[in-house]
């Protein structure tokens, strides 16, 4: 395998794991300070990309079309808190493994509904089109190395906001002790509103930038759950420094492994083995660190 | 069992006996998935209702069965004496493996993982080409013996219902046991459990393996009711659906389960016979449900008694 | 000395840079009614989670009968001989008082991997269940559902759940806590009764009760032992009034009922 095509993997890893670190930033929030399972955040993911295909198709506009879905996705994150999941934070996790459940059912027929069973397609910006020189007389899109660098300034203001700013040491002591929190006059209720509202407009930031490069389609969100799912688990819990780091970690093992195996085990085995190799990471990980990579310190 | 208990029952047996007399072949089939789905969804609460755990991947162990009863069927080995129990054997193998690396964790992370294995073990189905890949694997009858074969609708049927009916009484006597005692007090208080001295991994991994056991059972029955196995067996959503029959029957009831499995199919026919989008419908009655109650819809309907068994 | 039934000897446990117990020792032999005291925040509930097997420590041992127990997880030191009752009431609220402590009998006398027979039908564990629920005086209340029991009545269930495991430590986190007067001394009674038969490590802040009951005191301070020693040498120890100054909630001067 040529240098050049061995650096591109890298960098689609890389891509890939911030994306998905977008995605289990938010889970592992939740999970930290709701001990709150989702499995609607796929759906967010896809809305996120949905509304910006149709946003784009009446303005011609990305950054307009993308801003609007953020801040669509943010909206239907609030609606969900105030509607449905207020009441479930308190209930068991399997109450809330199905409710979730409910709603991803409901938004997947929901979109089908609305905008159809054929892929949409998001065009790239003007300006983000074209490539950059790599090595070796290769070139690499523009497009992919900017939703990095805005995943990776997403990921760095998360950083900020977490870490320094008064609103970030308010989440990290609702991680530690919610009830005490609200004793101390703190609304709460806002605070949580906020996180989740976060969370969601994270999925659907992730959403948004993933569209132009895939098929946006009715059921997208199912899998890139399931492997947030994943990259959280190898994290730790409720830790957003781990999920960062895991997530750079499956992400190149994905991408890598789709690229690589098919070369050294053939293209019957390969493939198959491509498609386990981040669970047969997350299982090695159980076996030896149960509680995950980076486990803990929080946030 | 108290008697208004009983008499129900044997009522429900005897209307179920009668179903493949009516000569309705669709009304067959229907009631067929029911029974069968019925045993999985038991599975299940072995796990989820008096284990308290949430598996979220259980639909793994009925593929399993499934395509072992296929893969066996392709190397020429028909008969379910061998088939059924290969197919309980190889699910209760996969759940060893599965939950012992998942019950490490807790919470939500037994979710996620248990839904991550599922997951696995479906991508790795329809890449493997020489079992049907992606388009499934067909499925020759299994027989038993020269009479039955479980390509015959009324053969199946009733195979099914005595399945059932087994799986239920196996089911209770499980959960009164010693077992079943110590696995519904891990589900109360594990803390407290482990005070007294018991290793509530072992216990919960136990459990995880009965049930993925009768799974794979489930599975290869399923596997007959097309003659294929199908990928979509395992596929996430499927586990889903389990769970899904579990609070619309009741969790951690004996009957919950199978009335859930019943209670979702019909509302699956009925709902899809006015609109193909009917998880547009289903989904937010049930986030509705989970939000009105904890016992489930029929569970309030019929008041069962606290510990039905 | 004959092999002491608990020693402790360097224990010392951290949380971040909160270190809860610093190089904590001390001994009970057997039959001995060992009270731990000391201010909130001491560490005698991290001590206790120590010694059960509910928290590792990071340095020290803890040795059960002459056996190393302290790498072994808290139900394997259960089945040592080590018997709990928890100072927040943790009980199987679903299971009627008789299931609770029929549980506790079984967990003792193993074999639970048994699959068919109905278990609450087992004479042999209901008896010894029955005997346990007569020694605390709960047997009146054996059919009810755990949850409905009254606060007291709770406190009595996690000491018969502890005795039914027929331990050779009893671990007592605050046993009389949130119980009146007249519930707190028939409690005392009781452990007058099972004096000598059981070694126990009391947790407790009620005095009347420590120096009714305890053969030694050992007193912890800021996760140190600050005196250990007999009910008058700890009385007579400057260090621990001077630990007590300042604590509104434990007087060293007997409190009259």
């Amino acid at each position: 395998m040529s240098l050049a095509l061995l650096l591109e993997q890298v960098l689609n890893g890389i891509q890939l794991g911030v994306m998905l670190f977008l995605m289990a930033a938010g889970l592992t929030l939740i999970f930290g300070i709701l001990n709150f399972i989702s499995l609607v955040h796929g759906s967010l993911y896809m809305l996120g990309a949905f509304f910006a295909a149709s946003v784009y198709g009446w303005t011609n506009d990305f950054v307009v079309s993308a801003v609007l879905a953020v801040l669509g996705t943010f909206a239907v994150g609030i609606v969900l808190d105030v509607v449905a999941f207020r009441r479930l934070y308190m209930r068991s996790h399997l109450d809330q493994v199905l409710g979730t459940f409910g709603l991803l059912l409901f938004f997947n027929d929901l979109t089908l509904l609305i905008w159809g069973a054929e892929p949409h397609f998001i065009a790239m910006p003007q300006f983000l089109s074209g490539s950059v020189p790599l090595v070796a007389g290769s070139r690499y899109p523009i497009y992919r190395l900017a939703i990095t660098g805005a995943g990776l300034a997403v990921a760095a203001a998360l950083y900020v906001l977490i870490m320094r700013v008064r609103l970030g040491m308010l989440i990290r002591a609702a991680a530690s002790n919610r009830q005490m929190l609200g004793g101390l006059g703190i609304n709460v209720r806002r605070l949580i509103l906020l996180v989740f509202g976060l969370s969601a407009a994270m999925a659907g930031f992730a959403g948004v930038m993933t569209g132009p490069l895939v098929a946006v389609q009715v059921g997208m969100g199912d899998a890139i759950l399931i492997t947030a799912f994943v990259v959280v688990v190898i994290g730790g819990i409720g830790s957003v420094r781990g999920a960062f780091l895991s997530a750079l970690l499956v992400g190149l093992v994905d991408t890598m492994g789709r690229a690589l195996l098919p070369h050294w085990l053939g293209y019957s085995a390969g493939p198959a083995v491509a498609s386990m190799s981040i669970y047969l990471l997350m299982a090695v990980v159980l076996l030896l660190r149960p509680a995950g990579l980076f486990a803990a310190g929080r946030a | 069992m108290t008697t208004p208990k009983f008499t129900l029952a044997l009522l429900a047996l005897i209307a179920a006996a009668a179903v493949p007399w009516l000569g309705q072949p669709y009304l067959t089939r229907l009631a067929t998935s029911v029974l069968i789905l019925g045993i999985a969804a038991t599975s299940l609460n072995i796990v989820v209702g008096y284990g308290g755990l949430v598996s979220f991947g259980h639909a793994a162990f009925l593929g399993i069965g499934a395509y072992t009863v296929g893969i066996l069927g392709l190397a020429g080995l028909h008969s379910g004496f061998l088939g059924m129990p290969a197919a309980v054997a190889a699910a209760a193998l996969a759940a060893f493996l599965i939950g012992g690396l998942s019950l490490r964790a807790t919470g939500v992370f037994f979710i996620m993982i248990t839904l991550a294995f599922a997951q696995m073990l479906y991508y790795a189905v329809i890449a493997a080409v020489p079992i049907g890949g992606d388009n499934g694997l067909r499925l020759d009858p299994v027989t038993f013996g020269s009479r039955v074969s479980l390509n015959q609708q009324t053969s199946l049927y009733y195979v099914s219902l005595v399945s059932l009916v087994a799986a239920l009484y196996l089911c209770r006597r499980l959960v009164l046991s010693r077992f079943g005692r110590v696995l519904r007090g891990i589900k109360d208080n594990e803390r407290r459990m482990i005070s007294l001295g018991f290793f509530a991994y072992r216990y919960k991994l136990a459990a995880f393996v009965i049930a993925g056991g009768l799974g794979g059972f489930a599975g290869a029955l399923f596997a007959n009711l097309d003659a294929y196995a199908s990928p979509e067996l395992i596929h996430w959503t499927m586990s889903g659906d389990m769970l899904v029959m579990l609070i619309l029957g009741g969790v951690g009831t004996l009957a919950g389960p199978v009335l859930g499995a019943a209670a979702f199919q019909l509302l699956q026919e009925v709902i899809s016979s006015y609109t193909k989008h009917w998880m547009l419908f289903f989904g937010p009655l049930l986030l509705l449900i989970v939000l009105v109650s904890n016992r489930g819809v029929l569970g309030l309907v019929f008041r069962e008694a606290r510990r039905d068994g | 000395m004959a092999e002491p039934l608990l020693r402790v000897a360097g224990l010392t446990k951290r949380f971040g840079g909160l270190v809860a117990n610093n190089a904590v020792g001390l001994e009970i032999g057997p039959g001995e009614v060992h009270a731990l005291i000391g201010p909130n925040g001491a560490g005698k509930s991290t001590l206790v989670a120590l010694v059960a097997g509910e928290l590792f420590a990071d340095a020290g041992a803890i040795v059960l009968s002459g056996r190393d127990v302290t790498n072994l997880g808290a139900h394997a030191r259960a089945r040592n001989g080590i018997g709990r009752s928890f100072q927040i009431t943790s009980i199987l609220g679903s299971f009627s008082v008789q299931e609770n402590v029929a549980i506790a009998v079984q967990a003792h006398r193993g074999h639970s991997f048994r699959f068919w027979r109905a278990a609450e039908r087992e004479e042999a564990l209901n008896e010894a269940a029955s005997a346990a629920l007569r020694k605390v005086g709960l047997m009146s209340r054996a059919a009810a559902i755990a949850a409905t029991l009254s606060h007291g009545e709770h406190r009595l269930l996690e000491i018969a759940m502890a005795l039914a495991g027929e331990p050779k430590l009893l671990l007592l986190d605050e046993p009389t806590s949130g119980m009146g007067p007249k519930e707190s001394r028939s409690l005392t009674d009781l452990f007058q009764e099972l004096r000598g038969r059981y070694g126990m490590l009391l947790v407790e802040h009620d005095m009347d009760v420590v120096f009714a009951l305890a053969d030694r005191i050992t007193v912890l301070a800021s996760g140190r032992v600050i005196a250990s020693g007999t009910p008058r040498e700890i009385q007579a120890d400057a260090a621990v009034r001077a630990a007590y100054l300042g604590d509104e909630d434990v007087p060293v001067e007997r409190r009259h009922a």
